[in-house]
């Protein structure tokens, strides 16, 4: 006999999300992802000024903020024919990868890490002990000190003494299936609460060119900031020693904390690597912070690793690089509150897309959602008729195919410390693992190439970061098209946007997270997340009541809903909006 | 779901009772014997035993007798806080994060209890609603992020199976402060730009019946988002308001006012393209669209994220983020700010001079600003469409006028309702 069980909010992710199951016997059989909130940021975009776009679709998502931004000002610059030079365009991949950095670190350690830690447990742990684990697990982390452990192990007690547990509130702290030992509990809270103060500084890096975080400044056409070692007022050396010293520092967390952290906790789920598996089809335009589409040398920003190419992998085979081809891509609205013109079956390029709101849900508040054919505010996009994963997963895979040798060599020696084989990646344990390897990847390229690069740049005298040619818009076509794909922390990312007389005629972002949480298509496909959940039927779910095992499959996606509901109404006819 | 206490009514906000020391204390000027409290513990006790893991605890701890929670009880000073995230795009959680003044990790671990939000939480579905709806009865602090969306009957944002607005109406409900953080909890921001396809409208349109302090912002900064909680905390009470609504601690003074590009401004020295001589050397970004003159915000004082930069001191020109419906009235972005009465500088170039070193000594380079600025006025009128923001309210630039010289009058917020720069 069949069981129902509803997890919404499912919390520590970006937005709204609710898992619908049907369970038996402990296992999962049936799941629904179903993205509950929709904005419209797309519809309001346009008959704006292109130049504004950045500044509303970066609002689509606050978590990776930036990333919308830079893919809007790319796409813009794309369609009216704007070349940055290549100073702004290696500012905007600074930003990209230390912007990515810092969203995994914070996606491990805050939204991720408390399925498996336990904190009340932590309570009880002999700090000594603690520093001893960190150490055996090889973390050189600054922190690693009895005296901070102490003093973790204090506060954990204050508040389990106090009654009031604040955050950890509700927690499923009884759950049988927390594993590690009080000692490694111990250590991944202080590494918590390090991360807490990391992700500070960190994101500094942004706002010296941006201004703030979240939410920084970009310009179509460059950027704002101005650079220039002989001026007070413009980014100088003293900003450029800041930077280097943020930069190392982000190396440092990386491979002293987070890598090693990542290693050892899922080391200890390790059947976490047989759970959580979904369709093995990988799509991606190369490692983090690499943008794809036409001429790299004019409108696209530049990336840290060209060596790995587009790509997609298909029915898990991994010795098979298929090109990538944006055409094979279209959206499909069979699950999902949307009406086509030419029926709700029909797939349509994002190109040629349309977003037209139909609510069938019931009137909330609602008991459950999966009933109905249409159960979610996200459409389901296919790769060539196939769901597909997009992500830290895809990119390091296809990286690892294409045989990018510090992937391969990163990939190799944790898969020879795990027991595990590279295609066991598509796995709970496995984006995990395969998020914390991209980060290493990204500091080191942060702090060996892109920001070298800038600084080397300069050295030359190359302190131009503005193309003023294409700011009037009278130097514009009169119609103009322009897209961008650029790979996101979530995975891959592209916007597309149609300038006509001056104005936003049409604007469409395809984000990763629609990849991942969309529902079933027109053939009953279902889509990663609840592929992941219900594919082979035996996922395990001991406790309804305590759903601690889907909520590590989930967050191993890291979700960012806000960014999966995208609008468009590329016909330019009014959205419907549903009063009934 | 309907609490099963009675509704206050329009409650009167009574923060000071978070300055008593503990809940010990205030039980026993309220008369409350200890033994009466031991018995009350007794049957908290025989709930926790039944499992309740709220407050579970490693195998080994000491088991929970009343003693033991009488003891923990009467220690309690941690306000409960219900954090919100409704139709938004978590920027303003990320923001709180990075907040360098009363860090994270202070608020959620020592000051406050914060027993929901979805961002940060440990539990989640079932657990995280109970730990809402217990919560929602007793006396809280509300802190919102994000919109409401009224269209599609509240399809557009549900939580658990609710709406975004019976979410806030039952956390609204005996919350005893109410802080709408955001552009989008403050006026709908983003998505309530045209054509607000989700009827996104902000907090203090739902909640009508109690004072809702606006820090507005996209998103506001993160330490005036946790001075706010802290002002509540430390102060115990509401912190004085402008006529939006807005904590004048942050938000009583322009970015014009206290903008280092100022002198610029008053120089007439202005950037004239992106990168180019001016922008290199710092000068006023007025000409290339700037929003500070009508935009109230602590930016250039607080700054962002440890005082790294800000928005204009990274070159850009400031949106007006922190002003109601901006995407709406400031844009396009980079248009500059319209001619308005009162920037006619002739007739007031002698006040002009009080922003310069001395009447004297500056006269010519007064003179050759003014010009400059007369002439890219000219320009920018012809250029394009009007700002929206020329039908409404806003404190447009006026050189001939500095903060002293604001009407006497004034509401609390400075903002004299017709402008001053009629009177220029
Ligand atoms: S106010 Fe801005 S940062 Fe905050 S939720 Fe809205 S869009 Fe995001
Ligand atoms: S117009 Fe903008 S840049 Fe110029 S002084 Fe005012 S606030 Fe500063």
């Amino acid at each position: 006999m069949s069981t129902r069980v509803v997890i919404d909010p499912l919390t520590r992710i970006e937005g709204h999300l609710r898992i619908e199951l049907e369970t038996e016997g402990g296992a999962i059989r049936k799941a629904w992802s179903e993205t509950t909130q929709f904005r419209g940021i797309e519809t309001i975009v346009q008959d704006r000024d292109p130049r504004d776009a950045w500044a509303f679709v970066q609002r689509i998502c606050g978590v990776c903020t930036s990333v919308h931004a830079i893919a809007s000002v790319v796409a813009v610059e794309n369609a009216i024919g704007a070349n940055p030079p290549r100073q702004a365009r290696l500012i905007r991949d600074i930003v990209l990868a230390s912007q990515e950095v810092q969203d995994h670190v914070i996606h491990f350690y805050h939204l991720h890490a408390l399925d498996w830690v336990n904190v009340p447990s932590a309570a009880t742990a002999d700090p000594a002990k603690a520093v001893e684990f960190a150490r055996s697990i090889g973390s050189t982390w600054k922190g690693n000190t009895i005296e901070r452990m102490t003093a973790v192990r204090d506060t954990v007690q204050q508040i389990l003494d106090s009654g009031q547990l604040s955050i950890f509130t509700g927690g499923y702290w009884d759950h049988p299936d927390y594993r590690l030992p009080a000692e490694a509990n111990l250590m991944a809270v202080a590494h918590y609460l390090d991360a807490l103060e990391f992700q500070r500084s960190m994101i500094r890096i942004g706002t010296v060119f941006g201004g703030k975080n979240p939410h920084p400044n970009f310009l179509v056409g460059g950027m704002a900031c101005t650079i220039d070692l002989d001026r007070s007022e413009s980014i100088n050396q003293v900003q450029l020693d800041q930077i280097a010293d943020w930069v190392a520092e982000t190396r440092d967390f990386v491979a002293s904390c987070y890598l090693p952290d990542a290693l050892a906790i899922m080391g200890v789920y390790k059947d976490y690597f047989d759970i959580g598996a979904a369709q093995p089809n990988y799509l991606a335009v190369g490692l983090a912070g690499a943008t794809f589409g036409g001429d790299p040398g004019a409108s696209r920003t530049t990336s840290a690793h060209t060596e790995v190419k587009p790509g997609v992998l298909l029915d898990g085979d991994l010795s098979t690089v298929h090109p990538f081809d944006p055409t094979k891509i279209a959206e499909y609205i069979a699950s999902a509150w949307y009406t086509y013109q030419d029926g709700d079956d029909a797939g349509l390029a994002p190109a040629q897309g349309e977003t037209t709101p139909q609510y069938t849900g019931p009137k909330p508040p609602f008991e459950w959602l999966a009933d109905a054919d249409k159960y979610t505010w996200c459409k389901a996009p296919r790769y060539d008729g196939k769901p597909v994963q997009v992500g830290p997963v895809a990119r390091i895979l296809l990286a690892y195919a294409q045989g990018h040798q510090r992937t391969c060599e990163l990939v190799d020696d944790a898969a020879g410390k795990l027991g595990i084989t590279v295609d066991q990646l598509n796995s709970t344990a496995g984006r995990t693992l395969a998020r914390a390897v991209e980060a290493m990847i990204s500091a080191e390229a942060l702090a060996e190439v892109t920001f070298p690069q800038l600084v080397d740049n300069l050295k030359k005298g190359d302190i131009d970061v503005f193309d003023n040619s294409r700011w009037d818009p009278s130097t514009w076509p009169d119609k103009g098209e322009g897209f961008s794909f650029v790979e996101v922390a979530r995975g891959n990312l592209s916007h597309w946007v149609t300038v006509e007389d001056g104005k936003v005629a049409r604007y469409q972002a395809v984000v990763p997270t629609t990849w991942l949480a969309g529902g079933r298509d027109a053939d009953g496909q279902q889509g990663p997340y609840e592929e992941s959940l219900a594919g082979a039927g035996s996922h395990p779910l001991h406790d309804a009541a305590q759903p601690l095992e889907p909520l590590r499959t989930i967050h191993s996606f890291d979700p960012c809903m806000s960014c999966a509901v995208h609008v468009l109404d590329v016909e330019g006819a009014e959205l419907q909006v549903v009063t009934s | 779901m309907t609490s099963s206490l009675t509704p206050p009514g329009p409650a009167p906000i009574d923060v000071g009772r978070w300055r008593a020391p503990t809940l010990g204390e205030n039980l026993e000027q309220s008369g409350v014997s200890r033994r009466d409290f031991l018995a009350f513990c007794g049957v908290l006790a025989g709930i926790f035993a039944m499992g309740d893991t709220a407050l579970a605890r490693p195998a080994s701890a000491e088991p929970l007798t009343a003693e033991l929670i009488a003891d923990k009880l009467s220690a309690v000073t941690k306000p409960n806080v219900v954090w919100l995230q409704l139709q938004e795009c978590t920027g303003c959680m990320e923001s709180t994060l990075r907040s360098g003044g009363t860090t994270i990790e202070e608020a959620v671990l020592s000051l406050l209890s914060v027993n929901y939000n979805e961002l940060v939480m440990a539990a989640a579905g079932d657990a995280a609603n109970k730990a809402l709806d217990e919560t929602n009865k007793s006396d809280h602090i509300l802190v919102v992020n994000g919109s409401i969306p009224r269209g599609a009957n509240g399809a557009y944002c549900t939580i658990g199976g609710k709406s975004a607005e019976q979410v806030l109406r039952e956390s609204a409900e005996h919350a005893s402060a109410i802080l709408a953080v955001g552009a989008c909890a403050v006026w709908g921001s983003v998505q309530a730009s045209k054509p607000n396809p989700t009827g996104a409208v902000g907090v203090d349109e739902i909640i009508t019946d109690k004072p809702v302090v606006n820090i507005s912002g996209c998103p506001p900064i993160g330490e005036v988002i946790t001075a706010a909680v802290a002002y509540v905390l430390t102060q115990g009470e509401l912190p004085a308001v402008d006529g939006e609504g807005r904590p004048t601690f942050a938000y009583d003074q322009r970015i014009h006012d206290s903008c280092p590009r100022r002198p610029h401004y008053d120089a007439g020295q202005f950037v004239r393209t992106f990168d180019d001589e001016g922008a290199r050397m710092g000068w006023c970004l007025y000409d290339v669209g700037c929003k500070g003159p009508s935009t109230f915000s602590a930016c250039p004082v607080i700054q962002w994220n440890l005082h790294t930069s800000w928005p204009i001191g990274a070159g850009h020109p400031c949106i007006g983020c922190t002003e109601k419906h901006f995407f709406d009235r400031f844009t396009p972005f980079y248009q500059t700010l319209p001619n308005v009465p009162g920037l006619g500088v002739e007739a007031t170039a002698e006040k002009v001079g009080w922003g310069l070193v001395g009447a004297t000594a500056a006269g010519v380079g007064i003179h050759a600003g003014l010009t400059a600025l007369r002439r890219s006025l000219a320009r920018k009128r012809t250029a394009g469409e009007p700002l929206e923001a020329l039908g409404e309210k806003v404190w447009l630039p006026d050189p001939s006028v500095r903060p002293a010289d604001a009407p006497a009058d004034a509401p609390a917020d400075r903002r004299p309702a017709a402008g001053p720069s009629q009177e220029g």
